[in-house]
């Protein structure tokens, strides 16, 4: 074998590189996100519906919303306290919650997901 | 609802038993058109939007109001190329509007004379019947609707317009507003916020305003234009032989886009 020693010097060294961000970030957890409340959120207490819920079923919730809107024409949800809301993405949830960057985005970035909902529904406008 | 409720149909009911009147009879002198308001469409749930437009009472400055009311309201945007156009209400010639019924001693009144055009939400729609995923489909209050998650853009429902009431979205309309270097033909984009954009791709149409028809409010191009002048455009219940737009077709003698090809159109024009 010609320059073996020269040949798996640079495998190792290639090798090493291409892990060094494994064994860079080894041990260390990415910071999970903390999903920030604007004011209004705060103020307001309760969302649509309990907070575990939300937390882990929004999803669930709007695509139930806009299914019900546009096909049913159901634009009213009643809430489990009795509130009625207007069942709107952009007018009724991102009233409340609308720090987009520091509610939505942290999340879905963290986990990897990219809702196509910013396509057609328009973004709050949020003072930098 | 609309129609005759329960309440309503035992006191009429026991008047005609009074009275010594029977069936249709009683319905006919007791309530008028009432019997055949709740006969006729009885999936409607008492309803059938359609409007009227008064072309005597209409000019280009009215018209111009009302497209403009409808693009803010619903973020319609211009993006330049009338190739790209995207068409929710808009002005055209008579004898494009109406081909078959045009000729060349027509009215001097008609010449050059535009007519203010939208979505027929024809009572038997075309492009309902072609469309694959069913992204438009038939409301049962006669609004034909879009709805745009389901949309794939294959503008089957284009072809089968009559009207061409329908527009593709060639570009992202929110493009528009990020680079108005690229879109300099519309720099004031509107942005309102109680309505989605589309994206690129999907076909869109008028939707009669249902989501203002939800709250009680008359379509945006209705109310913009009785601002300015009171009956030029007439919104109403086809289902309600009281309502307003039932009045206006009833004294007036009207016509609708290409009634020959069976689409039952539910826009009307006094001419």
């Amino acid at each position: 074998m010609y320059d073996g020693g020269k040949i798996i010097t640079g495998l190792v060294i290639g090798l090493g590189l291409l892990l060094f961000p494994f064994f860079y970030n080894a041990g260390k957890a990415a910071k999970a996100p903390d999903p920030e409340l604007t004011p209004k959120a705060q103020e307001a207490k309760v969302c649509v519906m309990d907070k575990a819920y939300m937390q882990s079923s929004h999803m669930t919730l709007l695509d139930d919303w806009r299914h019900t809107v546009v096909r049913d024409g159901e634009r009213y949800f009643k809430a489990k306290s009795g509130t009625v809301y207007y069942k709107s993405l952009q007018v009724t949830c991102l009233d409340c919650h609308s720090n987009k960057t520091k509610f939505c985005d942290q999340c879905h970035d963290y986990m990897g997901v990219a809702p196509y909902c910013w396509d057609c529904h328009l973004e709050p406008e949020e003072k930098k | 609802m609309k129609g005759i409720d329960r309440r309503e149909f035992l006191k009429i009911g026991g008047m005609a038993a009074i009275a010594g009147l029977g069936g249709k009879a009683a319905f006919e002198i007791l309530a008028p058109g009432k019997l055949e308001a709740a006969q006729q469409i009885p999936l409607t749930k008492g309803k059938h939007w359609a409007m009227v437009v008064d072309t005597t009472k209409m000019d280009d400055a009215l018209m111009d109001v009302c497209i403009e009311a409808c693009h803010k309201e619903h973020n319609v945007p211009n993006l330049g190329n009338p190739k790209e156009e995207i068409k929710w209400i808009w002005k055209e010639t008579y004898e494009h509007a109406f081909p078959g019924q045009e000729h060349e001693y027509i009215g001097e009144r008609f010449h050059g004379m535009n007519f203010l055009l939208m979505c027929n939400h024809c009572t038997n729609p075309p492009c309902v019947r072609v469309c694959p995923t069913q992204s438009t489909w038939k409301r049962e209050d006669g609004v034909v609707m879009m709805d745009m998650h389901r949309c794939i853009g294959c503008r089957f429902c284009m072809a089968a317009c009559p009207y061409g009431a329908r527009s593709f979205n060639w570009g992202d309309p929110q493009r528009v507003r990020t680079d108005e270097k690229l879109m300099p033909m519309n720099p004031g984009f509107p942005r309102n916020k109680d309505y989605p954009t589309r994206s690129k791709g999907v076909v869109e149409k008028c939707n009669f305003c249902a989501e203002r028809l939800a709250k009680g409010d008359q379509p945006a191009c209705v109310e913009a234009a009785a601002k300015v002048r009171k009956g030029a455009l007439v919104f109403g219940d086809l289902a309600d032989p009281h309502s307003e737009v039932r009045k206006v077709l009833k004294e007036n003698y009207t016509i609708r886009r290409k009634p020959e090809l069976g689409t039952g159109p539910n826009l009307f024009f006094i001419v």
